[in-house]
């Protein structure tokens, strides 16, 4: 499998960005907006005494005369410690105040004009009225100008600005750390969704039920037909694997009661060696498509594996009498030794294992001994056991005898396919049991164990 | 015994009909379940034997129908060794299922548990001196006591009480008493008619052992 960037730490890594950049704008903003109150302050100020001063004109004996008033400079040096300059001119004739202080563009009459400038090297913020005087009989114009260098305002924009940042980068953090939970959060369903695909069991393949996002509804529905394709697709090779057991055994069973006719006609021993011959070799292949079939039939069942409450002693009972007439056949006798174990499972399932535990230990019995089907509970599990007096399991390893076609290495003569215990020890494993093999402590033979969880 | 074979395998049919023939059982033969139900409006029969799969119909629909008024044991005969499919055919009203391909004996060894579970039927006792033999209940009645047989002892029983004063050779016996996977020697025929000789001892029957021939069963008062 590839791996990219994972969704979640994209998701955060683009809220991030997000995050970024609005903390940036907002700092720009709040700076701006600090400096825009800030020369507003600044300017009222600057008109409301450069409007001052311009009220105080007057004439006197034909010429303008001037009192400059304390009040109008202590507004200027109330709001900060910057320099202020002032000039009141009529033309080019400047009648007090800094000769140099540059002139703002003329306005309207009455109303207060801004500029901003230098002036001994600092920057500089004007306000200028201009007033009509009648001197006499002449009307003459009058510009009064107030200026005031901008450290106080840069201070306070500067100060604003610094902690506008400070809150930024605090909002940027938070931002990050809410993105990060935001993104988890919000893949929360499909971890959950994966969770629950990847605790099935291996033959599980029901289509996923649980309620997820609408987003996700796409993904669940492509891995619901993904499940259903794969499941028709057993029950195909299922059916197929049926439909070939039938074709196969029919005829395998004409062949089987012919030679057992023939076996009665004829006299010659030697054909009669070669019928007997006939017929193991169609047992052992009957026996082989039955197995696999069984193998096959576990197989899909255990996909759909019925919980229902169960008496193991029952069971084994119901088997065991089915078993019967294949046992004494062999004049084997089954013994049963039951106590109520109550279990959870698949009926049929149980009593396939069942079955084929017991014919095994039907077959590799001696004729003329005992098998025994015991039950009983051991702690929190249910033991089924299966005793037999025959050559027990030899002495290799017992867990290699629950895989396919694996045979003891003491059963020359016996027909088997090596399914029975595999089949039985997969039935086992669904019912989350297990299968353990001995060989009887006591005197010769095995001891099959079969052990469930108790319901 | 009398048989109803259900099964649309013609080659099978006629194989199995020639085989309980040979035994001394009558039989007769459906190829559909149409014929079947005729045939059981006819006659009446010890035991059906049904195939599952067959061109009118599934055996195991059959059985669900007329389990109700059908009082005939019946083993379904089926080449499907799976589980489902026997569970399904014992729920239906079928008293055993056996799979295709199968022994002659373990079929026996079936109706005859069957028919023991059923209670067996009176009209196949067999005498044999002063004992009744019922070999489908695999009992020996006499002088008031019944007597259970063991498997092996109802299969030598029935071949020597099917053939009376005839002389059957240990091959014939063999053949008739063990499967055919099992190696067996001559000297366990001697170890079971042994056993059966003390079992019906005192009976008014006999086993004679015909030097190099093999065996035959006399009744005493002959």
């Amino acid at each position: 499998m590839i791996h990219t960037a994972s969704i979640g730490q994209r998701l955060t890594l683009l809220l991030a960005g997000v995050a970024a950049l609005l903390s940036l704008l907002s700092w720009g903003m709040v700076r701006s907006l600090a400096a825009q109150a800030a020369a507003h302050t600044q300017d009222n100020v600057l008109a409301a005494s450069a409007t001052t001063i311009a009220e105080t004109l007057r004439s006197e004996q034909g010429a303008v005369r001037l009192e400059l008033p304390y009040a109008a400079f202590a507004m200027l040096g109330a709001i900060s410690e910057d320099r202020v300059y002032y000039r009141v001119s009529s033309g080019d004739t400047v009648l007090t105040g800094y000769d140099d202080l540059p002139a703002p563009a003329p306005g309207i009459m009455g109303q207060v004009v801004f500029d901003t400038g230098r002036y001994r090297g600092a920057p500089i913020r004007l306000a200028s009225v201009m007033r009509v005087v009648l001197a006499g009989a002449d009307r003459v114009v009058v510009t009064v100008t107030v200026a005031q260098t901008r450290d106080g305002v840069d201070a306070v924009i500067s100060d604003i600005s610094r902690l506008a940042g400070i809150l930024s980068v605090a909002f940027f953090f938070v931002a990050v750390a809410l993105s990060a939970i935001a993104a988890r959060m919000s893949l929360r369903p499909l971890n959950q969704i994966a969770a629950s695909v990847s605790r099935r069991g291996p033959g599980d393949l029901r289509p996923l039920s649980r309620a997820a996002p609408a987003d996700l509804a796409p993904l669940l529905t492509a891995l619901n037909r993904l499940m259903e394709r794969l499941r028709l697709s057993l029950r195909r090779s299922e059916d197929f694997i049926a439909e070939a057991a039938h074709r196969v055994r029919t005829p395998l069973a004409t062949v089987r009661v012919q030679a057992e006719i023939a076996l009665r006609t004829v006299s010659d021993e030697t054909e009669k060696e070669r019928l007997r011959r006939i017929i193991r070799a169609v047992d052992e292949s009957a026996r082989s498509a039955g197995q696999l079939l069984d193998h096959a039939t576990v197989a899909y069942r255990v996909e759909e594996l019925a919980r229902d409450r169960l008496n193991l002693a029952e069971l084994a009972a119901q088997s065991a009498a089915g078993m019967e007439p294949t046992a004494s056949m062999r004049e084997i006798h089954l013994a049963l030794d039951l106590t109520p174990a109550q279990v959870r499972g698949d009926a049929v399932l149980l009593d396939s294992a069942i079955r084929n535990v017991l014919d095994n230990a039907i077959k590799y019995s001696a004729e003329d001994t005992t098998v025994t089907l015991k039950v009983e509970t051991v702690g929190s599990n249910a033991h089924l056991r299966v005793l037999d007096e025959g050559p027990g399991l030899g002495d290799g390893p017992k867990e290699l005898l629950m895989e396919r076609f694996q045979r003891g290495g003491n059963i020359a003569g016996v027909i088997g396919s090596g399914l029975g215990l595999t089949i039985a020890s997969e039935v086992l494993r669904a019912h989350g049991g297990h299968i353990e093999l001995h060989n009887n402590e006591n005197g010769s033979g095995a001891c099959v164990t079969l052990v469930l969880p108790l319901a | 015994m009398r048989y109803l074979l259900v099964e649309d395998n013609s080659e099978l049919a006629e194989a199995i009909l020639k085989r309980l023939a040979m035994d001394g059982h009558a039989i007769d033969h459906a190829a559909t379940l149409a014929e079947a139900e005729d045939c059981l409006a006819a006659a009446s029969y010890d035991l059906i034997l049904l195939d599952v799969m067959l061109p009118d119909g599934d055996g195991r629909e059959f059985l669900s129908r007329s389990r109700a008024h059908l009082e005939t044991p019946v083993i379904v005969l089926t080449a499907r060794a799976q589980v489902s499919d026997r569970v399904g055919a014992l729920d239906q009203g079928a008293d055993d299922y056996i799979t295709k391909p199968f022994d002659f004996s373990e079929l026996e060894a079936r109706c005859r548990a069957v028919l023991r579970r059923r209670g067996g039927s009176a009209r196949n006792q067999i005498a044999l001196g002063a004992a009744l033999f019922d070999p489908l209940a695999g009992t020996l009645q006499h002088d008031g006591t019944t007597l259970d047989l063991r498997n092996r002892e109802i299969r030598l029983l029935e071949i020597f009480a099917r053939h009376p004063g005839q002389i059957l050779s240990k091959s014939q016996v063999m053949d008739h008493l063990f499967s055919y996977d099992a190696e067996v020697t001559e000297n366990a025929i001697e170890v079971y008619v042994g056993r059966l000789r003390r079992r019906i001892a005192g009976m008014g029957v006999r086993i004679d052992t015909v030097r190099g021939l093999g065996y035959r069963m006399e009744t005493d008062d002959k």
